[in-house]
């Protein structure tokens, strides 16, 4: 039975790890949905080179709007704007948050309800309302069901796929005691759209996430399944959207091959059971919709990736969770071990700069490089490149040739017994008398190689030099054969 | 200044100080669609309702003297007491007629003021569609002032009606043909079956939050209802 998490911290990665290792039925239901979900999107994309086509337009349409951002941007706002969206800029989480906060005060909001929407996690969105006494409730399924547990979201898309059908009837009977305990996944579900129902009904204000903003004309793309986002954006007074600054596309006929690739990369659906996209507040003659609509662009460290050529590649983004499903690492220690809100290889790519390299500076290692990730992207991030290069911006103070200027955390994984390592290495190596005596030393006195080698024995045998170098055994060859 | 304008101006100075990326021309989309997604010109109905009924939409199909009583019959299987539809609509008069008043409701309020019937007191409502996407199987909605967002979305049951003249190849055929991006309502929707969920150990339900239950009348002649 899987435990809830709260330590939200990369720190912890390796020791959060090593705790998911030991967990056989956590591994055990991770392959499986791992599996199934890998199975579905294969099935998808049956043709490689068809996938291929598909995806050089992804890419070619996120590239080409992420390199004319600034522009879009002011387009988006201006269309928003004319439709009658508010539009507001938060640098941080902070700024985002108070921006709720004054939104929820001037409507004496005290509860919200939110779609999906994995920016206001990076927030904290709902611990910062709660402080404020506000309450947000969670309306996804697999969302509520955690925030009933006090759990936190483990995969972007299927946020509760360490649960099982078990805890989910525990953790109902335990929270909802009015209705009858079952294990049946059918009534499990129709708990769930009873108790949120009149939560949609009585809340002042619906918070969602966004999939793409269109800045031609001044829309918001919502994908979904389950009608949680149509309810939150329909039936409040005042619907909140908040998303990333990346997430804007130049026109509306961008968004069916980005939506086709999205809905097939992430759960193997040819489409979802919705696609929202809504543009502006409800108008007069109109009876519903919310009569106000908010949107909040956040930075939260989005523009430093954007400055940096070598790094800009990770905004084209689209969340569909490919990597992490595809990836060896996540499959075996879970989305809660990275600590961070994005985990799995995206998690590893975009953290660093949302975060800092500090905290996050052991997520770019949790990879074996298979490249299974870039493989997979929709939108053709280049994602083992990227992890390559957070390694050597970890490790070196000084910023790569290409890199305009320091990253925030740059060099915090340097270490100086690596760095003394790689310095006696190269006086060694770069000098002939040198590099002979430390090889004839080093095979002598090969019995002196300690049995314990720092992270190398972890989990590999001991080095230890052979009993003579290559050149000596060598040139005794020659010498015998004359 | 206020702080939102400084958190704006700072935002889009660091956005401009990045390095100048080379431009990348826009992809042509028409080029990929008219190579990509060619659906054959026979049995394109057929298609779209296979498609449809693979995402456990329910499909009648129906004629244009006969659509009333289709509706009819499906109210009738599906136990609806309590019919909800938008006033002047091609469906609108013909209802009034065929659908008795007590078990036909109006959306003439707004929201704030319907709030407990439409949660409470409705089994189904009915809507017209602007389209439907062979593709995928996919409904087109426009929500409007007569045909609110909710009327498709709150009740368990939601029955829309379809012309079958009015099928697209894909959405991006439909978006073109229709002009989208000339003038998009407050709210456009693809819908493609019920609402459903597969949150619960991956184990796929319908009716999570929005109805239970589509069901599309398909109007097959070629003049419109």
């Amino acid at each position: 039975m899987s435990q809830p998490h709260n330590s939200a911290d990369p720190r912890a990665f390796k020791a959060n790890a090593h705790e998911a290792l030991a967990d056989q039925a956590l591994r055990g239901s991770f392959r499986s949905a791992m599996d199934y979900l890998t199975d579905r999107r294969a099935a998808q994309f049956p043709d490689r080179e068809a996938f291929e086509r598909l995806r050089r337009l992804g890419e070619g349409i996120r590239q080409h709007a992420l390199a004319r951002l600034p522009e879009l941007l002011e387009q988006l706002e201006t269309r928003l704007a004319a439709n009658g969206v508010m539009v507001h800029w938060a640098e941080d989480a902070a700024q985002a948050n108070r921006i709720f906060l004054d939104i929820a005060r001037r409507h004496g909001a005290r509860r919200m309800v939110k779609g999906k929407s994995m920016v206001s996690e990076e927030i904290e969105l709902n611990h910062q309302m709660a402080l404020a006494d506000i309450a947000c409730v969670e309306t996804d399924m697999g969302e509520y069901i955690l925030q009933l547990d006090g759990d936190r979201p483990s995969h972007i898309i299927m946020p509760a796929i360490h649960k099982t059908k078990a805890d989910v009837s525990r953790i109902f009977s335990e929270h909802l005691p009015h209705e009858p305990y079952t294990d049946d996944v059918n009534e499990l579900i129709a708990i769930g759209r009873r108790a949120l129902r009149d939560e949609f009904r009585n809340a002042k204000i619906g918070v969602s996430g966004v999939n793409f903003m269109v800045a031609q004309t001044g829309s918001l793309v919502l994908v979904e399944n389950e009608g949680n986002g149509r309810l939150a954006t329909s039936v409040p007074e005042v619907h909140i959207a908040i998303t990333g600054i990346e997430k804007v596309i130049e026109r509306l006929e961008h968004v069916p091959p980005l939506f086709t690739l999205l809905t097939r990369s992430a759960t193997g659906q040819a489409v979802t059971t919705y696609l929202n996209i809504i543009s502006g507040p409800r108008r007069a003659g109109e009876k519903d919709g919310p009569k106000e609509v908010h949107l909040i662009l956040l930075d939260n460290g989005r523009t430093q990736a954007y400055r940096e050529a070598n790094f800009r590649a990770t905004l084209q983004c689209i969340r569909c969770g490919a990597c992490m499903n595809h990836c060896p690492v996540y499959a075996r220690v879970g989305g809660l071990s990275y600590g961070t809100t994005y985990p799995g290889p995206i998690g590893a790519i975009i953290s660093p700069h949302l975060m800092n390299l500090a905290s996050t500076r052991d997520l770019p290692t949790a990879s074996s490089l298979c490249g299974a990730c870039g493989d997979v992207c929709p939108v053709g991030i280049p994602i083992p490149n990227l992890l390559m290069r957070l390694r050597e911006a970890g490790r070196h103070v000084t910023p790569a040739p290409r890199q305009q200027q320091a990253l925030k955390g740059q060099g915090a994984a340097r270490s100086w017994s690596e760095v003394l390592a790689w310095k006696a290495w190269r006086a060694i190596y770069s000098n002939t008398r040198l590099y002979r005596t430390f090889a004839w030393a080093a095979s002598r006195f090969r019995w002196l190689a300690p049995p314990r080698q720092a992270g190398w024995t972890q989990s590999r045998s001991p080095l230890r030099p052979a009993r003579r170098s290559l050149r000596e055994q060598w040139s005794k060859r020659a010498g015998l054969r004359g | 200044m206020s702080d939102a304008n400084i958190a704006r101006r700072a935002i889009f100075e660091r956005l401009r100080s990045a390095m100048p990326a080379k431009q990348v021309a826009a992809p042509d989309l028409h080029e990929y669609y008219a190579q990509e997604f060619i659906e054959p010109a026979v049995a394109r109905i057929e298609r779209f309702m296979t498609r449809a009924r693979a995402w456990h939409a329910q499909v009648v199909e129906t004629t244009v003297a006969a659509w009333p009583a289709t509706v009819h019959s499906i109210l009738d299987a599906k136990g609806v007491k309590r019919l909800l539809a938008g006033r002047n609509t091609e469906l609108s008069a013909t209802l009034a007629t065929v659908v008795p008043g007590d078990r036909l409701c109006w959306y003439d309020e707004p929201l704030d003021t319907f709030k407990s019937t439409l949660f409470e007191d409705i089994d189904a409502g009915i809507t017209t569609t602007r389209g439907g996407i062979v593709e995928t199987g996919s409904l087109i909605l426009w929500p409007s002032s007569n045909e609110p967002r909710t009327l498709s979305l709150v009740p368990p049951l939601h029955i829309a009606v379809l012309q079958a003249n009015q099928l697209h190849d894909t959405l991006y055929a439909a978006m073109l043909a229709q002009r989208w991006s000339d003038g998009l309502p407050t709210n456009a929707l693809l819908v493609t079956g019920p609402s459903k969920t597969a949150d619960i150990q991956r184990l796929l339900v319908y009716g999570a939050h929005g109805p239970k239950q589509l069901v599309i009348v398909l109007v097959r002649n070629e003049e419109r209802v």
